[in-house]
């Protein structure tokens, strides 16, 4: 693999002038996901810039009622936190549900923001990905796909988000903090992630060079009634092939409040926004359920061999919307 | 009080026993092949083909050997010559151990260089910087049941079997099945990687390294650099498991070329990557079950045919039939075990060659035969035990299969079991249970030991086994110590180094049979030698045994071990998951050495199973014709939360007749696991799933009433 240099910084605004000076640099996090694609040589820096000591570990509530999470803090820190398991339990499931222990006491709320896709096209770079190498082609469209995007994707990338925490954040309108060596600057989840279109390589609005420090929750009294579920090709320790991070709070029969996002079907956490309006003010029953479901995935373009996701969306979205109004019930 | 000073002599064959390297191993004080320093050690790095088929044209070599670090560039075009026209220890060689011989390119992922650099990173570096360029050919990597292009191979068994009227038996039969099962390229996935070091030492070749068997290894090298055996020397001592692709492969080759060509020791170790394309697989398999019955269930006709791919140059053949001539007869029988030439790499032996596929196949069938009938599944392989070897008519040395099925049934609480399908549920979850058989050979290789009577008291063991995880070199001190007539603690056993002579491969179920019947003969006749009380002289008395005669004065018999598999499985399917609640096998398979790791093999066996009913599956890009996703992150093999309360035990299995009396257990727990979970997943829905692995987007297709993708 490529030789690399390597430092740790100790303040923001030093992480932040080190990328400034040295545009191959990047930020390491806990390394799950960035060290690996550097031995397969997706990724090569020439300077890894080590921010976990940065003072920005802590999980503190807002004034507001909110929670503000630090860029560095551990997904296994995160999912344990009291206030991040009473508030917003969806959270915590889905970083639970995410890798295995041991990554997630490295892997950091930032670096999961930002993380890589698991297309095999793009992990390969014996093959063509035009995400990793823009304008030479998607093999995926043609080839293999059976975990690829059912929404919002174009005919020059069909790639899928693999984070589960990021599901949970995009039902909660989280917005993201970064530092620039023109100061600070944030982003809600929402338009964080690009869309597809024909430019791919282009992830996320982060302007070049940023620094993620957090990620901000508003408050949300639904939040504390959610759920997350997510199905993967076996018990544990694989990335979704459907997940459905949702919050649900039924008064009278009738559904009050609802946020609900999905996972693992688009080059980004999809909020269901068609399907919120449908449930918003409807009868919490299986029927308001379903026609939900079918409203968001009515935009679904499924490939030929992922069709199964829209059947398992629909499932999904039903089943645990099912689940948290039979709670509220009881 | 007395304290007594002499040691009495208690039994260690069949008491559990930890594993003699257990505590080295946990505390990391065993070395593995690529974790051995050697001075000036130089390491090499392999560069794989990007394209499935046609010629090398040229590789820029000139900026690489620029590099940091870089040492030399071996290709087709300056690499030693080997020779590959031999028949080694087990097969014709597959040429695609013998590396840089020609500019043919066969499949992607094909060996077209070994970059040496000083360290592995710098080699790394250059290897992937190394530009090579290609003619393209077009590849066809497309398999299907219905290649016309098909044809019976004669493996270590025939290809075809038949007798008596196929058509007519089915045309007489009241109840009649007609399908086609098929399983995924699957890979052996063991732990450790393939690692090699070799080096020149006084004008001998030696070569540490990670394999199944040293002396096979050996001999081989010996045969492709024209060299004396004796020159060659190999060891592996630890091996972090092998499951068949630990033989001869192109990381050795090339690091033997490398030493040879720099003069100094240079290590090869594969990536995970490399190993999908250069380690062997298991093939996929198409497999096509006709089944007669009368309204009883008794079999009239049975046709198992089984199609495999292989390379372009190389046979392989996966025998998935041959469980069919060892398990059921009938008046009409015929297998096929055929193959078809794509190009890929060839597939090799790997965890029950031929009887995990093929027990999936025929054990589906038998459970889909016993509902058609109306019958049990377990008393329909009943009323169909055969007498004598179906193809074969030799008797069965022991044949306890039932004894596995009414041990089995009572434990998993079988009895209650209401037969229809899809009428039990769990929350989201519906619940069924199955079962299956299952058979291994019980074979033996001839075996080389020595065993030492050392003066102080104590004894050494001498014996070319290879210990590749599964608990060989406890169960050959055991079975010493016994015939020895001491303790455990008073015997070393030596194994994994080709100096100790010839012995069979960790292999084939063999391994622990072949080597405790050279040690159990060597130490039979040490005693004897002992009893003459002459005194032991400081160079202790060591005894010799070569198994080769007494193997092959051994009768002719069909010699199987058998089990019964029960799975219980909870399926949601709205969501396509499968569940795995508990699995019971229950194993007739000789004389038990160690529990303890027995017990383990056995386990692992079964996990195997659950691996490949719901996980494991190797995908190719049609495009390129190499693997999408070939890593452990894209190819699933069972994690601990897919596996619930899985256990094994064995029933009594004695043959005594036999001069050994121990069978093997290393692949006897794979076979009809998967077919067992995938009966049960039918008992659960109504649904059977014919096609491997029984994959979320399956199960919710077959929900759907879509067919099978």
């Amino acid at each position: 693999m490529k030789e690399f240099g390597y430092q740790r910084v100790s303040d923001v605004a030093g992480a932040v002038a080190v990328l400034g000076a040295d545009p191959t640099a990047r930020f390491l996090g806990g390394g799950t996901n960035l060290v690996d694609l550097m031995k397969t040589g997706v990724e090569r820096p020439g300077r890894l810039v080590d921010v976990r000591q940065l003072p920005l570990d802590q999980i503190e509530p807002t004034s507001d009622g909110g929670l503000r999470i630090g860029a560095t803090v551990t997904n296994s820190d995160l999912a344990a936190h009291p206030e991040v398991r009473r508030r917003y339990p969806a959270l915590a499931q889905a970083v639970l549900a995410g890798a295995s222990g041991q990554l997630r006491n490295m892997a950091t709320v930032g670096g999961n923001l930002l993380q890589r896709t698991r297309c095999g096209y793009f992990t390969d770079v014996t093959k063509a990905c035009n995400k990793r190498a823009p304008g030479s082609g998607c093999p995926a469209v043609e080839g293999e796909h059976h975990n690829h995007a059912i929404l919002g994707a174009s005919e020059h990338c069909v790639a899928v988000h693999p984070s589960d925490m990021g599901v949970a954040l995009a039902a909660f309108d989280a917005v993201v903090t970064y530092e620039t060596a023109d100061g600070p600057g944030e982003l809600p989840l929402g338009w964080f992630y690009l869309p597809v279109g024909d430019t791919p390589h282009q992830e996320t609005a982060l302007p070049p060079g940023a620094l993620i420090t957090g990620v901000t929750l508003p408050p949300a009294p639904v939040a504390a009634r959610s759920r997350y579920r997510k199905v993967r090709e076996r018990a544990s320790y694989a990335f979704a092939i459907g997940s459905v991070a949702a919050a649900l709070d039924v008064r009278d029969g009738v559904v009050h409040d609802v946020r609900l996002a999905l996972g693992a079907v688009a080059s980004r956490p999809w909020r269901a926004r068609a399907a919120e309006r449908v449930l918003t003010g409807a009868p919490a029953d299986g029927g308001t359920f379903a026609a939900a479901a079918d409203a968001e995935l009515t935009a679904a373009r499924p490939l030929p061999r992922n069709g199964y996701k829209v059947t398992l969306m629909r499932n999904l979205v039903v089943a645990v919307l099912t689940e948290l109004a039979e709670e509220a019930t009881r | 009080m007395t304290t007594a000073t002499r040691r009495t002599f208690t039994e260690a064959v069949g008491t559990p026993h930890p594993r003699v390297e257990g505590r080295d191993k946990v505390t990391g004080a065993a070395r593995y092949a690529g974790d051995i320093p050697f001075a000036g050690l130089a390491h090499g790095w392999l560069v794989l083909s990007t394209v499935a088929r046609g010629r090398i044209s040229s590789l820029e070599t000139a900026p690489v050997l620029a590099m940091p670090g870089v040492l030399a560039v071996l290709h087709h075009g300056n690499a030693p010559r080997v020779e590959t026209g031999y028949t080694g220890m087990l097969s014709v060689p597959d040429p695609t151990a013998a590396v840089f011989q020609h500019d043919r390119v066969p499949h992607l992922g094909w060996p077209v260089a070994l970059v040496v650099a000083t360290t592995p990173e710098q080699a790394r570096e250059a290897a992937e910087a190394l530009v090579v360029h290609y003619d393209v050919e077009p590849h066809d990597i497309a398999f299907s049941g219905d290649r016309p292009d098909a044809y019976p191979v004669d493996g270590h068994m025939p290809g075809v079997t038949e007798k008596g009227d196929l058509a007519a038996q089915l045309a007489a039969s009241a109840v009649t099945l007609d399908e086609e099962y098929t399983t995924p390229e699957m890979h052996h996935s063991m732990m450790e990687p393939h690692a090699a070091t070799a080096r020149w030492d006084g004008g001998r070749l030696e070569l540490i390294d990670s394999n199944q068997g040293t002396h096979w290894v050996q001999s081989e090298l010996a045969q492709m650099f024209s060299l004396d055996p004796g020159s060659v020397r190999v060891r592996s001592e630890h091996v972090g498991g092998g499951f068949g692709s630990k033989g001869v492969r192109a990381h050795q080759v090339a690091a033997v070329m490398a030493a040879t060509v720099l003069q100094r020791p240079v290590r090869v170790v594969m990536t995970r990557r490399q190993m999908f394309s250069l380690t062997g697989y298991r093939s996929p398999t198409a497999q096509r079950v006709r089944l007669g019955a009368d309204a009883d269930g008794r079999l009239r006709a049975l046709e198992h045919r089984s199609l495999n791919l292989t390379s372009t140059f190389h046979e392989y053949v996966e025998p998935s039939a041959g469980v069919a001539r060892v398990m059921y007869d009938a008046d009409a029988h015929r297998t096929a075990n055929e193959v078809v030439r794509l190009d890929v790499p060839t597939p090799t032996w790997m965890r029950a060659p031929g009887e995990a596929p093929g027990s999936f196949a025929l054990e589906c069938a038998l459970d889909e035969l016993a509902e058609k009938c109306g019958i049990d599944p377990i008393e329909l392989r009943a009323r169909n035990e055969p007498e004598r070897g179906p193809v074969s008519g030799l008797p069965f040395a022991g044949r306890n299969l039932l004894a596995c099925f009414r041990e089995g049934a009572r434990r998993f609480g079988w009895a209650d079991r209401d037969p229809r399908p899809g009428l039990r549920r769990d929350g989201r979850w519906l619940l069924g249970t199955g079962t299956a058989a299952a058979s291994f050979p019980s074979g033996a290789l001839p075996s080389t030991a020595a065993v030492t009577a050392e003066a102080d008291g104590t004894f050494t063991v001498r014996v070319n086994a290879a210990d590749i995880g599964t608990g060989a070199r406890t169960a050959l001190t055991l079975v010493a110590a016994d015939a020895l007539e001491t303790a455990p603690d008073r015997v070393r056993v030596r194994l994994g180094d080709s100096d100790l002579g010839p012995a069979s491969i960790a292999g084939g179920s063999m391994g622990t049979r072949s080597w405790s019947w050279a040690v159990t003969a060597a130490a039979a006749e040490l005693r004897e030698r002992l009893a003459l009380n002459t005194g032991i002289p400081p160079e202790g008395i060591t005894v010799r045994s070569d198994t080769t005669e007494a193997l092959g004065a051994l009768a002719q018999k069909e010699r199987h071990s058998f089990g019964a598999q029960f799975a219980e499985v909870a399926v949601d399917v709205t969501t396509g998951e499968v569940r795995v609640r508990r699995m019971l096998g229950i194993f007739a398979a000789g004389r038990i050495v160690n529990p303890l790791t027995a017990r383990s093999q056995l386990v692992g066996g079964m996990i195997w199973g659950i691996s490949m009913a719901l996980h494991e599956e190797a995908v190719r890009d049609r495009a390129s014709g190499g693997h999408y996703g070939a890593d452990l992150a894209g190819y699933h093999v069972a994690t601990h939360a897919d596996v619930g309360r899985v256990e094994a035990d064995w029933v009594e299995d004695h043959d005594p007749e036999d001069p050994v009396g121990i069978k093997g257990v290393g692949e006897i727990g794979v076979v009809g696991a998967a077919a067992a979970v995938a009966n049960a997943v039918w008992h659960a829905t109504g649904v059977r799933h014919r096609a491997l692995p029984i994959r979320p987007d399956r199960v919710l297709a077959a929900a759907a009433g879509g067919r099978h993708v």
